[in-house]
């Protein structure tokens, strides 16, 4: 019960940090050179004077900034987030559809970095200043300082181009009528290169906080204490050590959640992976403004639900959070 | 404006006997050597670019998709420009770019988090969140509106990175503030009648310079990295050469001419980690307490 009331303040503080994207949303539509009219009447393609007045009579735009700002927050409330010209469509219904594969991508690629991720860490802390902890170490840099559509755009070169091993770009092979479990391995043949390219740097990431947190975690009381019961030193890295060291990782992990949207939206733009990242390539290369802050919207708000994810399972890995 | 003007004019890094320590300090830890004379090339290459291949990064030189190793030591692209001479160009870009904005970053980091530490009580609870705020949401993702509302240009580009690094900085400086804020030579600044912009920035931020100098290195390569993705997605200023730019024009032909993608991937790749480990070395040195083991 306890849990849950904490929980559930947590849901409250996330609040303000919504209500502050909304404001940011808000500001960013009136920073654009001309009006929101001028952009919705140049991407409908009509302009003349008397539509322009009637485009902001109806969105608005004449009443003062107040009102308009409550009529955005209340349009925003209602889950209306615009409408896109381009692809005429409401910007919500664009974005959901795409939502599937943008989980499945961003998923699969922050499960691999976090397990290959600690994996390394733990390898390199154990076997500190041996040739183990060196490679892991130059890897770690290495993966550091490449851009991420770089490392696609060599993949595709070296995997599909060259060795032909896997497709170059798409969800699933068009015109296959695969069912089943066919189907399935056709999707994770397309997975394999976005996942890995979105994966490197968080893994290289997660390797070196959880290297760091090993070797702190190695130095405290009950580490000794588990060695003089005669617990082996196995027992004690996996039994004692791993779970602690554990939660930097996590907080980490719940930091950096926005990034991993930033960069799927690059990995998914190298891919073309029919996700909300190449909606947002489509959108930018079309001059979208409705349908990209919109993007911006939902991803934030993605990243705010991950946040509360990753706060839930640090309470369950260290009951001492909540009190 | 006098107490800003005293900011940087006063040595504050360093006496002439702990800058021998600094340096040895400095020079023990190879890889950092090693960073640093990367950036060393790469800043002569900035300098002599214009020497090297004078003219117009844009200039064409021979037959296009020429592979490199020919008469092109690095090929040339779609249009029959010089691929090495677009990356020695670009570098200038990238630069200026990471400086420039990573500077905007400080700026404003400074700012929020010297006044947060400062003030305590509400402004700081107020500027911490907003902190927060801009930590949590999705920060390429919000470069790329900014610079897409804009328009691409160095210097929206500029703009978009600094408005997205700076939360970092921010952090960092509250927290040296508070932990200066109770010494005594701020209570005898303030017992003196110093003015709080005066203890501010003529005793309080030059105390922290050295972590900012070591955080702020590490976020020049991050910059680097947003430009070049920035760029990428189309959003680099199309008339200024510059290493994403090159990439995602490339990428059109990567079938048959993997190496105008490939290159400046590399001169990125280099710069980043050579800043990177020259960062880590400047941290090392500058703040011995942090050292981990």
């Amino acid at each position: 019960m306890r849990r849950l009331r904490y929980f559930g303040a947590r849901v409250l503080l996330a609040l303000p940090v919504v209500f502050g994207i909304i404001v940011l949303n808000f500001l960013l539509i009136h920073l654009a050179p001309g009006d929101a009219a001028s952009v919705l009447a140049g991407e409908s393609g009509a302009a003349t004077p008397e539509y322009m007045e009637s485009l902001r009579s109806k969105f608005g735009l004449d009443q003062p900034f107040s009102t308009q700002f409550t009529h955005y927050v209340e349009q925003i409330g209602s889950f209306n987030l615009g409408y896109s010209f381009r692809n005429d469509a409401p910007v919500s219904e664009l974005i959901i559809e795409r939502l599937v594969p943008t989980a499945l991508l961003m998923l699969s690629s922050f499960s691999t970095a976090l397990v290959i991720g600690t994996l390394l860490g733990l390898i390199a802390a154990t076997g500190r200043n041996t040739w183990r902890d060196a490679v892991i170490s130059i890897m770690t840099l290495i993966a550091y300082a490449t851009p991420v559509f770089w490392l696609g755009l060599m993949m595709v070169v070296v995997f599909a181009i060259r060795l032909e091993w896997l497709p170059t770009s798409g969800f699933e092979t068009v015109g296959s009528d695969d069912e089943g479990w066919a189907h399935m391995l056709d999707i994770a043949r397309h997975l394999v290169m976005p996942a890995v390219t979105l994966a490197l740097f968080y893994l290289a990431l997660y390797a070196r906080v959880m290297r760091a947190s090993v070797l702190d975690q190695t130095g405290l009381d009950y580490v000794t204490t588990a060695r003089a019961k005669g617990q082996t030193e196995r027992g004690i890295m996996f039994g004692h050590v791993l779970r602690n060291a554990l939660l930097p990782v996590l907080t980490m992990a719940g930091v950096q959640a926005g990034n991993l949207i930033g960069g799927s939206v690059v990995v998914e733009t190298v891919f073309g992976w029919p996700g909300i990242g190449t909606l947002a390539f489509n959108a930018l290369q079309s001059r979208d403004l409705n349908l990209l802050l919109g993007i911006f919207f939902i991803s934030a708000c993605l990243v705010v639900v991950i946040n509360l994810i990753v706060e839930l399972i640090s309470v369950f890995l260290d009951p001492r959070i909540e009190v | 404006m006098k107490v800003f003007a005293s900011f940087f004019k006063k040595k504050f890094f360093f006496k002439k006997k702990n800058q021998k320590t600094f340096i040895r300090c400095f020079a023990r830890n190879r890889a950092a050597v090693l960073g640093a004379s990367i950036l060393a090339v790469v800043l002569l290459t900035v300098i002599l670019g214009p020497l090297l291949y004078p003219g117009s990064a844009f200039k064409l030189v021979g037959k296009p998709l020429l592979p490199p190793g020919g008469a092109f030591l690095l090929g040339t692209d779609t249009l029959g420009r010089d691929v090495a001479a677009e990356i020695v160009h670009g570098t200038r870009t990238s630069m200026l770019i990471g400086v420039s904005a990573t500077a905007l970053a400080v700026l404003i980091g400074a700012l929020v988090g010297g006044f947060a530490g400062y003030y305590r009580g509400w402004t700081e609870l107020v500027l911490m969140r907003i902190t927060e705020f801009f930590q949590t949401i999705p920060a390429f993702v919000l470069a790329i509106l900014v610079v897409a509302i804009l328009q691409p240009s160095v210097g929206s580009e500029i703009l978009a990175i600094g408005l997205v690094s700076w939360p970092g900085i921010a952090r960092l400086v509250r927290s040296e503030f508070v932990s200066l804020g109770g010494r005594e030579f701020v209570l005898a600044c303030t017992g003196l009648g110093a003015s709080d912009t005066r203890v501010i920035f003529r005793h309080l931020l030059p105390n922290c310079a050295s972590s900012i100098i070591a955080v702020g290195s590490l976020l020049v390569a991050s910059s680097i990295l947003i430009e070049s993705g920035l760029a990428f997605l189309g959003l680099g200023d199309p008339n200024v050469m510059s290493w994403g730019l090159l990439i995602s024009a490339g990428r059109a032909v990567l079938r048959s001419a993997w190496w105008i993608c490939t290159f400046p991937g590399i001169a990125i790749l280099l710069t980043v980690l050579a800043i990177n480990l020259a960062g880590d070395g400047l941290n090392e040195a500058l703040n011995p307490r942090l050292r981990t083991a």
